[in-house]
Parts: structure tokens; C-alpha cells; sequence
């Protein structure tokens, strides 16, 4: 009896009880607004909304944990989306041109992880700087225009569909699979297990024999991956790669990934709250989109979640914390 | 009037959400007295210092300031009523300077309503001499030695010219030079009519520095003595309510002097410390003394790894090593407890079972693809806490929740995992109280009886002749002498490390 109820008081601890808790009284509320909330298209849409940021939020999750911070997402995902694009229409095959588009994330990563592990220096600067170069480098390759004319066998892995034409959507397939990899990474293996030693402290992380090194590189290059992932993806979906997909692109993960119980201190977080964090986005951007609301009120609503996210969870935490000091004086 | 309170806390009691920290707590401040509060981590001696100072508001009890009943809000209204407080974190802004932490947002001004530098230099030049500090006060914190800093962490207190004044374990960070130094301070103070209530662990400033001293337990009042009619043991049995013995535990007949496990042959650092050569046999606890700054804990870290040798050899079972990393010496059977466990030793916000594996992850993988097995850890974290008889509730506990001595057991569980040949523990009990501290010896001792050599690196002399089977001193960056427990006692010790015979 005691070991379930441990079990059940640590199931309400998780920060991911809370936000599956949130979007079940969330989508429930949903469905007495509109009857088209609960249909099979609808959640497919929501889903097929979010899975660019979940995918790379699964990434950026991991990178949270180790005290990194990666803005440069969204020029990556652009860079490499262009670079695939340009490389199937100069006729590379499609499978070369992908795993070129994918190796660009890679060494941009790299370039980012080595510098800020070699010197040090604030992922904030460097990868702030490394938007911009990417960006650039963007708008150099494309000359300033889209990319179009792809053929259908590129296409396919964001318009196909998985169960016939009434069926999900590949990119959905792709996002589940990613996020459920990595959030069982995260959570069960050695390697990445260490993120969470190396961002809770990482002079003692260095102490206990971890290479912090390696592991802060490795994670700046899995989201350099994952963001030239979803840019292919996504020039797929849309039949073009364009110059400014994935503007602000890090600012929506980001708040995923921190309403999903990551901090951007380092040690905290999971892949899985991660995309609950995106999710819950996700169904509150449809709500307002079926009730009629202005578009232009997205933001707003995004930025507000994310402060009350933050706030609730302080709050929460302050006062466990309280209980728990007034256990150990007792002891 | 000797029997004058100025300061007076009648049947204070303070609960916190689920605790009672404090329990009818009568305390009574005589003028021109330096009172000691004593008593074990959670005795409540920082809760009453928190409600003298304003900062925590007790559920029940009265204060008295010079007979008057007070009621402290805030500790602008403790200031206001004349008590100063400096906590043991220091809390000065490293970038700005001495004058301007001292009269932080009360800076005088000039003419156009600007900062007066000429003015507030002054006035902290009139503060400095009341220590006959020389420090420039238009110099940032941040150049200043962790004592000079609390001098000025004093003078901000003074700045306001308090009758009381509170210090919060004001010697933990600094060596025994610098603790005269503050004593005298202090005695400066009293002088002048301050009050001092004056917390610390190290018992022996108590009895230096100290006229009475006031017992708490378990946030309970034990007893106010005229520290003169007292001495140590009293104090201590009053404390944890048990005699604790601080005496050396001859060891000698279980070191195997034929079996040197450690040994360095002239071992020297670019700048910190040049030809060390020490030998440490197998069942050998060595105490490694000198001031902070000899280059002890320096040479801890380059035989961990952590820097680089310049010349000289290390040997471990005869065999010639040169840690490159942590990693390295760890692989070696090369554990270091570093002296900061908060800083570099501890994850503090993750658990203890989290804590305990970090060094050894690999011995908890299953076959293939390195995924963990919580099994194996969580029976690790449990193995941990009976054997150190660390107090929590479970292993999931956060860190940052426990007590110092605990974390420190934490920190030893650790590294003792590796199954280390040798062991340095770097002042293993910082921070860490009484009881606890004879519980940390005794791992300590246990885990030489096995046959690990140990090293133990302490600025606390007491600590040194009651744990090291043999003592080393050392002074700046150089071996001073080397001791049989025997042979040393606190004299020769620190006129050694000095280099100035007493």
C-alpha cells in the first residue's frame, strides 16, 4: 500500500503530471466550445502544427538539461532546408542531398558546442552570433528567393501519408518517433544521463570524471541535427524552402521546453514535458483559432503561458521546498 | 551596571510550516559583552538571530531593546533599533567599492546631486581606523582577500551605529591569522560599548573571545555559563547532550609502514608548490596542516588530475602514474573530496541516489547500449545511507536539503564507491557539526583500516591532531615539517606553518 502511494504521490510530482493534466481540462473545455475540437482531422492538424518545434524541442530539451542554450535553430533549419533543396534541384539524389542537409546541422552544432565548451564563452553570445552567420549564410546560397520545383519522391516525406490518405501524416511519424527516442535516451542511458550532472554543476560534473566536453558538444550537435531535420521536413511539406522559415522558431521551443519543466540554469527538464510544453501551446493556439480569435493574439497568449508556467511551477516548488525543510528540522 | 540587558528575547518561539524551530527561547544581552550562541546545525541559532534581526517575525515572545518592548518588522526596523547583523555569506557587491558597499543607496552627495567620491571616501576612511584597517576605499570588493571583505561587511554594520551586533560565524573562511586579526576587532568593539552576540562551531574561539555563552538544542534553551566557570567537554555535552570525545585514536599498530601505496617524489607545480615528497602507507590517515594559501589543496587537485605537473613523479602501488583528468585518477583508485563540496563537489539539486553513482555510472549499466539500472542505483543510494547513517527520509531527497555533515557523508559515499586505493579529503569537516564530525572521523578511520591510505587536508588544528595518524605542514607551496601525532601538538603546528617559532 505504501509503495503505491509513493508511487502515485510521485506521479503528481513529475512536472509532466501537471501539464497532462492541464491539457486533458484544456481539451475537454475545448469540446463543449466546438464539436470539430475532438475529430480526427482536428487533432492531426494540431499535431501536424507542432511537430517542427516538438521535433526540435525533443533536441533543445537535452540541451536545456546541460546548461546549453541553442538560438540558432531556426536559421539552421532554414540553412539546411535551402542547401537540400538546391542540392536536389542542381540533381544530387534526394537521399545525398538529405544527409547533406542533415550534416550541416551537425557542423554547425559542432562549431557552436566546440566553442562554447573550448573557451568557455555564454551559449547565449555564441549562438546568438551563429544565428546571424547562418542566416546569412541562408540568403547567400538561395540569392534572396525561394527554392521551388521539387520533385515528388522529396515531397513525400512531408506530404505523405502513413494508412492511406485518410491516415497520419509522415512528419507526425517522425516527431513521435524523435521524441520518444530521446526522451528515453535522456531518461535511461549512461551517456545522457550525465547532461544532468553536467548542467546541475559542472565543476563537480568535471570532478566525477564526466567529459563535460563531449557531452556539451554531442548535445549542440543533436540539435543542430534535429533542426536541419525539421527544415527538410519542412521544405518537403511546403514544396519550397524558403529564406525566412524558422524565424523565431527559438523562441517557441524554448517556451515549450520550459513549461515542459526545463530551466534554463541547467540540471532540470525531460523530452517528454518538453512536448507536453509544445503540445499544450499547440491546443490553445487552435482554440483561439476556432473561437474566431485574431491571429495576432498568438503571441500574447504564448508569452503569458509561459510566464504563469513558470510562475505556478516556483510557486509549487517553494512549497515543497518549505515542507521538506520543516521535515528536516523535525528529523 | 553590569546586569543591565540591552538586549532581551523573552519566550520566543517560531514555527516554521510543520516545525517548531524555536520553543520558548529566552536569551538575555548584558552592555559591552560578547555573548556566544552555540549549539548543532538546526538548534535554531540562526532562526533567533533571523527574529533579532528583523528578518523572520516570531509566533510568540517579546523583545526588549534597553527594557523597551520592540517589535521588529523588518530588519530596516532592527537596524533602526540599533542591531547589526553579518551573515556568514558574505553579501558585498564584488564590482563596486568599499565605500560604496558600505553606504550602499545612502552614498553622500555633492552640490549637483551627484555621488560625492571625496565625501564617502572619508567617512570610510573614518570607519577604517576604528580596526586601524589601511584599505582603500575607492577599491572593488572583488580585489579584496575574503577577510578584508568581512572587515568592510563589519564597518557597513558599524555604519549604522549599532548597540548590537550580530556575527554569524564570522571564522569559517578565514585561517587562524586572520581569525587574531577579527579578534582583536572584536575586542576594539567591545571597548566601545558594542554588544556582540557572537555564533560559531569552533568552540575554542568561544572560550578566546567569548564572556558567556548561551546553550541551544533542538531549538530549545539548555543554559547560559559564564564561559570562565565552563570548559570545552561541558559545552559539548550541553549541546548534544552526550560526552564526545575529540581525542586521538592511536592508530599505530594497524598502518603496514612496509606498504607505501602513495608516493610522490619531488612533485612541483608551475607556481603553487615545488619538490613535495610525501609517502602514505597502506592504513595511514595523513593530516596535511598550513594556512590557507600553502598550496595544499593545490597539491590535492594536481594528483587528481586537475593540473598539470611540471616535474617530478607520483607512484601509486609502486607503479608510476600521471593522472591526466579526473577521469583518469579516478580510474586509477585516485578520489578527491573537494574542500567545497557545495561549489565543486555536490549536485546539490539533484538526489542523493543521483549523487551517490556519478562517479562509478558505468558499474550501474545493464549489458549494451549503457542504459542505467535504476534497481542497482536505488539499492546503492540505500546501501549509502544505513552505512553513513545519513538522516533523510528517502534516497530521493534533494541535496541542497540536507544538513552539512550530511552532504558530507554524501560526498564521502561517493567517492568511497570507487573502491579507492587512496583517498584525499579536503577539510572534510567544513561547516559540518559536532556530532557529526566524530561520525566522519570514524568513516574516515574504518575505510584506513581496510588498508586505503588516506590523506586528510584540514585548517582546523584540532581536527589535524585528532585524526592524523601522522601530520605534514606545509607552508607556501614548500613541506614545512613532517610530524608523528606524537610529536605534534597545536605550538608546533602552526609554528611551522608560519614559519615563526611561538
Amino acid at each position: 500500500m505504501v509503495k503505491v502511494k509513493k508511487f502515485i504521490k510521485r506521479i503528481f510530482e513529475a512536472r509532466e503530471s501537471v501539464l497532462i493534466l492541464l491539457i486533458i481540462v484544456g481539451a475537454i473545455a475545448l469540446s463543449f466550445v466546438s464539436k470539430k475540437f475532438f475529430t480526427f482531422g482536428n487533432i492531426k492538424a494540431i499535431f501536424l502544427g507542432l511537430s517542427v518545434e516538438a521535433m526540435v524541442a525533443a533536441g533543445m530539451a537535452v540541451l536545456l538539461v546541460s546548461g546549453g542554450l541553442d538560438l540558432s535553430i531556426g536559421s539552421t533549419m532554414a540553412l539546411s532546408g535551402v542547401l537540400t533543396c538546391l542540392c536536389i534541384n542542381a540533381g544530387v539524389p534526394v537521399v545525398i542531398s538529405i544527409i547533406i542537409g542533415l550534416l550541416v546541422g551537425v557542423l554547425i552544432g559542432l562549431i557552436s558546442g566546440t566553442i562554447i565548451s573550448r573557451w568557455n564563452i555564454n551559449p547565449f553570445i555564441v549562438t546568438l552570433g551563429m544565428m546571424q552567420i547562418v542566416r546569412g549564410f541562408v540568403l547567400i546560397f538561395a540569392k534572396g528567393v525561394t527554392v521551388i520545383n521539387l520533385p515528388d519522391s522529396y515531397t513525400v516525406i512531408g506530404q505523405g501519408m502513413v494508412g492511406g490518405p485518410k491516415g497520419i501524416q509522415i512528419p507526425i511519424i517522425i516527431t513521435l518517433v524523435v521524441v520518444i527516442v530521446f526522451d528515453l535516451l535522456l531518461r535511461k542511458t549512461k551517456f545522457f544521463r550525465q547532461s544532468y550532472y553536467v548542467g546541475g554543476n559542472e565543476k563537480a560534473a568535471k570532478m566525477t570524471g564526466i567529459n563535460v566536453k563531449r557531452v556539451k558538444i554531442t548535445n549542440y550537435i543533436i540539435v543542430g541535427a534535429l533542426a536541419a531535420l525539421a527544415g527538410i521536413i519542412m521544405s518537403a511539406r511546403l514544396a519550397s524552402a524558403s529564406t525566412n522559415i524558422g524565424l523565431g522558431l527559438e523562441m517557441k521551443v524554448i517556451t515549450a521546453c520550459v513549461i515542459g519543466g526545463a530551466s534554463l540554469s541547467g540540471g532540470e527538464g525531460t523530452v517528454l514535458g518538453a512536448f507536453l510544453g509544445s503540445l499544450l501551446m499547440a491546443i490553445i493556439i487552435n482554440a483561439l483559432n476556432m473561437m474566431g480569435v485574431d491571429v495576432y493574439w498568438q503571441n500574447v497568449m504564448t508569452g503569458a503561458i509561459l510566464i504563469f508556467a513558470v510562475v505556478l511551477d516556483t510557486v509549487l516548488k517553494q512549497r515543497r521546498e518549505n515542507a521538506t525543510n520543516s521535515l528536516k528540522a523535525q528529523a | 551596571m553590569q546586569n543591565r540587558y540591552v538586549l532581551e528575547a523573552k519566550g520566543i518561539s517560531k514555527r516554521f510550516p510543520g516545525v517548531l524551530a524555536l520553543d520558548n527561547v529566552d536569551f538575555q544581552l548584558k552592555e559591552g559583552e560578547v555573548h556566544a550562541v552555540v549549539g548543532e546545525n538546526g538548534a535554531g541559532k540562526s532562526t533567533l538571530m533571523h527574529i533579532l534581526g528583523g528578518i523572520h517575525k516570531p509566533n510568540s515572545g517579546r523583545l526588549y531593546m534597553d527594557g523597551k518592548e520592540i517589535v521588529c518588522k523588518s530588519p530596516i526596523d532592527a537596524q533602526g533599533y540599533g542591531i547589526g547583523i553579518v551573515f556568514q555569506e558574505l553579501s558585498l557587491i564584488s564590482e563596486l567599492s568599499v565605500a560604496e558597499n558600505i553606504f550602499a543607496h545612502r552614498q553622500p552627495k555633492n552640490m549637483l546631486g551627484f555621488i560625492s567620491k571625496k565625501k564617502l571616501s572619508e567617512k570610510t576612511n573614518e570607519l577604517l581606523d576604528t580596526f586601524n584597517e589601511k584599505i582603500n576605499p575607492l577599491l572593488p570588493i572583488k580585489f579584496l582577500t575574503i577577510a578584508k571583505q568581512q572587515v568592510v561587511e563589519i564597518l557597513k554594520a558599524m555604519s549604522h551605529n549599532p548597540k548590537v551586533l550580530i556575527l554569524d560565524e564570522p571564522t569559517s573562511s578565514l585561517t587562524q591569522i586572520e581569525s587574531d586579526r577579527l579578534f582583536e576587532n572584536i575586542k576594539i568593539l567591545k571597548k566601545r560599548g558594542i554588544s556582540i552576540i557572537y555564533i560559531s562551531h569552533h568552540l575554542k574561539e568561544i572560550f578566546e573571545i567569548a564572556d558567556r555563552a548561551t546553550v541551544l538544542k533542538d531549538g530549545k534553551y539548555v543554559d547560559t555559563v559564564n564561559v570562565k566557570d565552563v570548559d570545552e567537554e561541558k559545552i559539548v555535552s550541553l549541546m548534544v547532550g552526550r560526552d564526545v570525545s575529540h581525542k586521538y585514536v592511536n592508530r599505530q599498530d594497524k598502518i603496514d609502514y612496509s606498504k607505501t601505496v602513495f608516493e610522490t617524489r619531488e612533485l612541483s607545480h608551475e607556481s603553487l608548490f615545488q619538490d613535495m615528497s610525501i609517502k602514505v602507507h597502506a592504513g595511514e590517515i595523513l593530516g596535511m596542516s598550513g594556512l590557507i594559501g600553502a598550496g595544499r589543496s593545490e597539491f590535492a587537485r594536481t594528483i587528481f588530475g586537475l593540473d598539470k605537473i611540471k616535474s617530478g613523479e607520483m607512484y601509486l602501488d609502486g607503479q608510476k602514474v600521471i593522472p591526466k583528468s579526473p577521469a583518469d585518477a579516478i580510474g586509477m583508485g585516485i578520489a578527491y573530496t573537494s574542500e567545497n563540496r557545495k561549489l565543486e563537489g555536490l549536485f546539490l539539486n539533484s538526489s542523493i541516489k543521483e549523487n551517490c553513482v556519478s562517479p562509478q555510472l558505468n558499474n550501474f549499466t545493464k549489458k549494451g547500449l549503457g542504459v542505467l539500472d535504476e534497481k542497482l542505483m536505488d539499492d546503492y543510494a540505500k546501501m549509502c545511507v544505513e552505512k553513513f547513517n545519513i538522516s533523510t527520509p528517502t534516497t530521493q531527497q534533494f541535496i541542497r536539503n540536507l544538513s552539512g555533515g550530511n552532504q558530507q557523508k554524501v560526498l564521502l559515499s561517493m567517492w568511497l564507491g570507487i573502491q579507492p586505493k587512496i583517498l584525499i579529503a579536503d577539510e572534510p569537516t567544513k561547516g559540518v557539526d559536532v556530532g557529526a564530525k566524530a561520525e566522519i572521523y570514524e568513516i574516515l578511520r574504518k575505510l584506513a583500516d581496510s588498508g586505503v591510505a588516506v590523506i586528510v587536508i584540514s585548517s582546523d588544528l584540532l581536527e589535524v591532531l585528532t585524526i592524523s595518524d601522522n601530520i605534514m605542514v606545509m607552508k607556501s607551496g614548500k613541506i614545512a615539517a613532517k610530524l608523528k601525532n606524537s610529536d605534534a601538538d597545536e605550538e608546533n603546528i602552526i609554528s611551522y606553518a608560519t614559519g615563526v617559532s611561538i
